[in-house]
């Protein structure tokens, strides 16, 4: 492919200084991962509006389309970034008029920063960080100032309130995340994220997701309640505190808080398909029905295959479930998930010492 | 300068800016979300050093877990803020005092001025290693093997704490109400309703 460019560009590319060249290579590199991601955020609002649709029987949107097709209504994403880009962002007379707006800025920042250390398969990553899974810990960590900052900027009532729940659901449900990372890390022993699916290689019997469903489940649940989901959605309640901590968030300020909020949610199904089910290997590895065939092979389309599933679980859980009153998610979060989390680590201590499962070799 | 130095010295900078935002801002939630900023830019400095595992354990303690209840804290209050800056000129002496102090200790242990103020005499004397290197695994390697006896008393120690705070929030309060929720689970219909027979009856009419 090398010879096909032009040789003035290539000069042109040399007289750089290297410093530079490899902040430019950097730079396409996020763009070429934001881009993307921005993209399917706009597109995964247009499918949970479709999916919960036909779920309750209904069509959902499937009138804007291009250029006079309506094309099942795959122009409305775009129509509403437009609608919201042009409304006013109106700021309450009361409120704490930096805060308010620097909330949003950091309630998406660290949703778009996590996917620094994402491995998209063997060679596709942007930073191969030594310490991933921390970081991606921390990061999501992060993401609770946005709503708690907006609530409390807005001076409104349900903002608080709603930044109140957010603090004590993330906190809570923070330990049991970070419990279910450890059992991964007892199997993988690495907190990098390439290697913790390396580890998984060898076919579905060897994912993490054999040897360790209730982290498994305890992750993902934890999951849908760190993005403040339904069925954990008490931060945004609308029948109770109308939407919560972005009530007072008009246009693109509002938009903004959409935006980090399906981010997050294709974050954490982009992390639970990487540390539970082997993220870009084959379920088919080693299959000798299917050898040579691309089914067998490692590669990025297994690994969209997998997060769009979870994605869809996301969706899914929404139609499905009714809300929780709040204390019964403290409890879940505190008497249910942290001791199953804390027993099975000791199991997997156990399957360890046995040498069972993963830790035969 | 060389882009690290640069980087350092912006960091420097912005904790320093927001360490003094902590104890200058009037309104509380300022000064709590200055001590988040400052906690961030400290974690930086120490990525600068390798220090990648210590560097992230505290965004993740110290930002994601202990401020957020410190702002929830600090959030809820009804502070007066003409009685809090009461205090402040009174006090400043005592805090110009210890800030000396800490200043002094400082330029003690790491003051090396041979090469020039602005040359960042600890990053150049600092180790550098490969790529490969993990400094999770030798921290790691290090707590668990030398260090166990001062690790684990350290351990016992935040337990004990732990279940000390616990204990102190677990006071009786007469009259609240709670739910137990394996009561409510365990429900039937005979418990909340009783069917009665009625025979059927008309009104009489005028």
């Amino acid at each position: 492919m090398i010879e096909y460019i032009p040789q003035w560009t290539i000069d042109f590319w040399n007289w750089f200084p290297v410093d530079l060249q490899t902040l430019l290579i950097i730079l396409g590199k996020i763009i070429l991962i934001l881009v993307p991601l921005l993209l399917a955020v706009a597109y995964v609002t247009y499918f949970e509006r479709k999916v919960i649709g036909y779920m309750q029987v209904r069509i959902g949107p499937n009138r804007v389309g291009f250029f006079g097709f309506s094309l099942w209504g795959l122009g409305q994403p775009i129509a509403d970034a437009v609608k919201l880009l042009f409304k006013e962002i109106i700021i309450p007379s009361q409120a704490n008029k930096y805060l308010f707006l620097i909330a949003p800025v950091l309630s998406i920042g660290p949703a778009l920063a996590a996917w620094a250390v994402i491995p998209f398969n063997r060679e596709m990553t942007l930073a191969n960080v030594d310490a991933g899974l921390l970081y991606v810990l921390a990061l999501t960590s992060i993401g609770v100032y946005g709503v708690i900052i907006a609530g409390w900027a807005s001076n409104s009532k349900y903002a608080i309130l709603s930044a109140l729940r957010a603090g004590a659901q993330i906190v809570a449900y923070e330990i049991a995340m970070g419990f279910a990372l450890v059992g991964v890390l007892m199997a993988s022993g690495s907190l990098n994220l390439g290697a913790i699916v390396e580890a998984q290689a060898g076919g579905f019997s060897s994912w993490f997701i054999v040897w360790m469903l209730p982290l498994f489940l305890v992750y993902f649940i934890s999951g849908v309640a760190e993005t403040n989901r339904a069925p954990f959605d008490v931060a945004e309640g609308e029948s109770e505190i109308v939407a919560g901590f972005h009530v007072e968030y008009s246009g693109m300020a509002f938009a903004v808080f959409f935006l980090a909020e399906y981010a997050n949610i294709i974050l954490i199904s982009a992390l639970t398909s990487l540390m539970f089910l082997g993220g870009w290997l084959s379920p088919f590895e080693g299959w000798s029905s299917l050898q040579g065939h691309w089914l067998a092979e490692a590669s990025i389309f297994w690994f969209l295959g997998k997060t769009s599933f979870f994605i869809f679980c996301f969706l899914w859980f929404r139609a499905t479930f009714p809300r929780y009153r709040y204390d019964q998610i403290m409890r879940l979060g505190w008497k249910v998930f942290i001791p199953v989390t804390i027993v099975w680590i000791f199991v997997e201590g156990v399957m360890v010492v046995l040498k069972v499962g993963p830790w035969a070799g | 300068m060389t882009f690290t130095d640069f980087i350092f010295f912006a960091f420097s900078a912005l904790l320093l800016a927001s360490a003094m935002g902590v104890i200058t801002a009037r309104n509380p939630v300022h000064s709590a979300l200055f001590l988040v900023l400052s906690f961030f830019s400290c974690s930086a400095l120490w990525l600068l050093l390798e220090a990648e595992f210590l560097a992230i354990a505290l965004v993740l303690v110290y930002v994601g877990a202990v401020m957020v209840l410190f702002l929830f804290i600090v959030m809820m209050l009804d502070i007066n803020l003409v009685q809090m800056r009461e205090g402040f000129v009174r006090y400043l002496p005592v805090g110009v005092f210890f800030a000396l102090c800490l200043v002094g200790i400082m330029i003690w242990v790491v003051g090396d001025f041979s090469a020039g103020v602005f040359e960042v005499p600890t990053l150049q004397q600092a180790v550098q290693h490969g790529a490969d290197y993990s400094n999770t695994k030798a921290l790691g390697r290090v707590i668990y093997t030398d260090y166990v006896l001062p690790f684990e008393i350290a351990a016992v120690i935040l337990l004990v704490a732990i279940i000390a705070a616990i204990i102190l929030t677990m006071r009786r309060r007469e009259m609240t109400k709670y739910q137990t929720p394996s009561k409510q689970v365990m429900v039937k219909r005979n418990d909340r309703l009783r069917i009665v027979k009625m025979e059927a009856t008309v009104e009489e009419s005028e």
